[in-house]
């Protein structure tokens, strides 16, 4: 009915889930405790970034004199980082908008932790420009605000300005995004949550979200018109940022190339640190159903189309450049001069890793290998990042006059910032990781017909559909495998409750109990449960017999208190 | 007038889907229906109006475009014109382009903000209120139906249960 997609398409949902399965795999982590390994990687990334406070309290008391900034190279690392992180916070409305609008039922595993990752890396970049301000008491000199320098305004036709307002209205049009897809899924970690203060915090953070049919119309609706504006938005944050060098008379910088390059290489480093994060995250917290070969593929072509048009644009600007003529164009981050001057290592690291390495993903093996993925993912990592200090630095080395070239190097505050933000992104990721439901469980379970193995499977081969709440195909299962035990078990649980005996007693219609359904109440009859009097007689021991029979809803005859209600019922 | 309601249950979106169309056919009142995810067509079939967000946008939209035309209006060409190298900001018209960026970001902003704000304060969703699904199981996997009693209240329990609920429960509306 309606929930039918070609046989071709790979099923994006593996694990044979039902609705409830989904439920259980993301609120998993949340519920559970952290255990070792999440601890050690908190606790460095906790580190690293405490490393970068120390060094950023360290710049604003001293002033930037403490970076390696000398008066040519007067852009380094800060605003490399900055445009690296931006970069990286591109996948993520790409993938929850864009691909949204294309209908690509792929994005709803991932788009989540995606936003996520946006919205932390956008965090990070943001923080450069504003300690490179020196004085960061100052920074609302940005706002058009009335401010003590009389009505002296900011100037609109500056591109960093436009960066101001492209960078604020797109970190806070993601977060509202991103939280808006939330607030369902918050609800179901809240009707879930047995402890107190874990209710009270997931019922704040839902907003009170109760499911109704109208506020799912509005939902989609917000969803689909926020796609739309997020489409346009993604594209024109990373057209500013090249703005900020196109618009300038720096050669290498003043480049009409700059802007649809530089959106297609932040896409391309934005899902390479997608891959980078949801690779490790799969294993860690379990979602290999829902993060599946299927999504890395499709990250790994969008990285190849992206990648390639990088590599085109390096090409192009090689060739323009020295098609020119202009002697000033020998020196810029693509030409033979930096090819073959203080910087050659700078130049071939950015021509290997973003040029040369994804291209083995035309290799349809690798593209679908999970390792080979987060090695090329990691590559790209640091090949984008060079894409940035090739850009600023060794055209900045070179410029005009060659009686001031000169050449960077970091001091330890420099390298300092950056380790800490790394450290202040993983630690935001950790933390999300453990508390917010990772996976768009909400939309999930809406492809789930569509797009899940099981259901897949069932309309290939023409057997009946999977039905919700009750895994017959597991239960099946375990009625083959573990027969004798099962019988042994039944027989056990049969002692403690009393045989029904169809010649005296009556079954009971036990569907009436709260909790049992129809498929459940065939199952207890199977057992030889017949009567409210043999369910009434159940305590905490037959519970856990009875799903260890089951093999469904653990804890779930204990939780309804079916005794209770049996017991309620018979009389 | 009594006012009591019958909760129905179901654990399958297309057997709900189904349920709403028979219950409406039986010209029953359907209060509401609770849902884990979005079920495609249960607006329809519930007979209820389309949303009017993207409208509400839109507008929100013409209103961020226009506040952004007044500012920098008043910014840059009215309160303090400057020459800024060489392209002197006397003329809004003459200026634009290079007001085309901060045009596009405040019409977004504008549109998304204020159409989310909407949306919360419309389906009145906001922080500390109290969620109002009656069954926890409506965000896992159960759907559940709301329909008014009218009329004899055994004739609805066993057209619900005909079209497939898993769970019936009348309840007192307060």
């Amino acid at each position: 009915m309606g929930h039918y997609e070609a046989p071709i398409r790979e099923a994006i949902i593996t694990g044979d889930k039902s609705y409830h399965d989904i439920s259980v795999d993301v609120a998993a982590p949340i519920e559970g405790k952290a255990n070792k390994n999440w601890w050690i990687a908190f606790s460095i990334a906790l580190l690293a970034f405490l490393w970068g406070v120390g060094a950023i309290a360290y710049t604003i008391g001293t002033g930037i004199g403490v970076w390696g900034l000398n008066n040519k190279i007067n852009w380094a690392w800060d605003i490399t980082n900055f445009v690296w992180w931006v970069g990286i916070g591109h996948a993520g409305t790409l993938i929850s908008a864009v691909l949204l609008l294309f209908r690509q039922k792929w994005r709803m595993g991932i788009n989540r932790s995606a936003e996520a990752m946006t919205i932390f890396a956008v965090v990070q970049a943001g923080l450069f420009p504003l300690i490179h301000m020196g004085r960061i008491w100052d920074g609302f000199y940005v706002l058009p605000i009335p401010n003590q320098l009389g009505s002296l305004w900011v100037n609109f036709n500056s591109p960093l300005l436009w960066d101001v307002f492209a960078i604020s209205t797109y970190l806070s049009v993601s977060l509202v995004f991103w939280w808006t897809g939330l607030l369902p899924d918050f609800a179901m970690i809240r009707d879930r949550a047995t402890k107190p203060f874990q209710k009270k915090i997931y019922s704040l953070l839902s907003f009170g979200w109760s499911g109704r049919a109208k506020d799912w119309q509005r939902f989609e609706e917000v969803s689909l018109v926020l796609a739309g504006l997020a489409t346009p938005l993604v594209l024109s944050v990373h057209t500013i940022v090249s703005f900020d060098f196109a618009t300038s008379v720096i050669p290498g910088w003043h480049s009409t190339v700059y802007p649809p390059y530089f959106v297609a290489g932040a896409v391309f480093s934005g899902f390479a640190m997608v891959q980078t994060l949801l690779l490790i995250m799969r294993k860690v917290s379990n979602l290999e159903h829902y993060i599946t070969r299927v999504h890395i593929e499709n990250m790994n072509k969008v990285i190849l189309v992206t990648g390639g048009i990088v590599t085109v644009a390096y090409l192009s600007e090689l060739f323009v450049g020295w098609y020119t003529g202009s002697s000033y164009e020998d020196f810029v981050y693509l030409s033979v001069g930096a090819a073959t001057g203080p910087y050659w290592w700078a130049f071939w690291s950015l021509i290997i890793c973003n040029a040369v390495i994804p291209q083995f993903f035309w290799i349809k093996k690798i593209r679908r290998n999970y390792i080979w993925t987060f090695i090329i993912a990691i590559f790209i990592n640091i090949g984008m990042w060079f894409e940035r200090f090739d850009i600023i630095v060794i055209n900045l080395s070179r410029g005009h006059l060659p009686s001031t070239w000169t050449q960077f190097s970091p001091t330890f505050v420099d390298i300092g910032i950056f380790i800490g933000t790394l450290g202040f992104f993983f630690v935001l990721f950790l933390l999300y990781a453990r508390t917010f439901p990772v996976i768009a469980q909400a939309e999930v379970k809406s492809i789930l017909k569509s797009s899940g193995n099981n259901y897949k499977r069932a309309r290939d081969t023409g057997e009946s559909l999977p039905k919700q709440t009750v895994k017959i195909r597991e239960k099946v299962e375990i009625i083959e495998e573990v027969a004798d035990d099962k019988d042994a078990q039944a027989s056990n649980l049969l002692e403690s409750l009393g045989e029904f005996d169809a010649s005296t007693d009556k079954a009971d219609d036990l569907k009436k109990v709260k909790g049992i359904g129809p498929v459940m109440e065939k199952t207890l009859n199977q057992i030889g449960i017949y009567t409210f009097a043999q369910v009434g007689k159940m305590t905490k021991k037959e519970y856990d017999l009875l799903d260890s029979i089951t093999g469904s809803f653990p804890g779930r005859a204990e939780r309804d208190d079916w005794a209770g209600q049996a017991n309620k019922l018979k009389s | 007038m009594s006012s009591k309601v019958i909760h129905a249950l179901y654990n399958d979106d297309d057997v709900l889907m189904k349920a709403v169309k028979e219950v409406r056919a039986a010209h029953h009142h359907i209060e509401e229906v609770y849902t884990p995810f979005p079920v495609h067509g249960l607006d329809k079939a519930m007979g209820i109006a389309p949303t009017r967000m993207g409208i509400t946008s839109f507008m929100f939209g013409v209103l961020g475009l226009g506040f952004a035309v007044w500012f920098l209006n008043l910014i840059m060409i009215q309160d303090w014109p400057q020459n800024i190298g060489g392209k002197p900001s006397f003329s809004f018209a003459e200026n634009m382009p290079a007001f085309v960026p901060i045009l596009f970001e405040m019409t977004v902003f504008f549109s998304a903000h204020l159409m989310v704000i909407t949306f919360y304060m419309r389906s009145k969703i906001w922080p500390f209120r109290k969620a109002e699904n009656p069954d926890p199981r409506t965000t896992d996997d159960h759907f559940l139906m709301e329909v008014a009693v009218e009329g004899s209240e055994k004739e609805l329990t066993s057209l619900l249960k005909g079209t497939g609920a898993i769970e019936i429960n009348v309840k007192e509306k307060h």
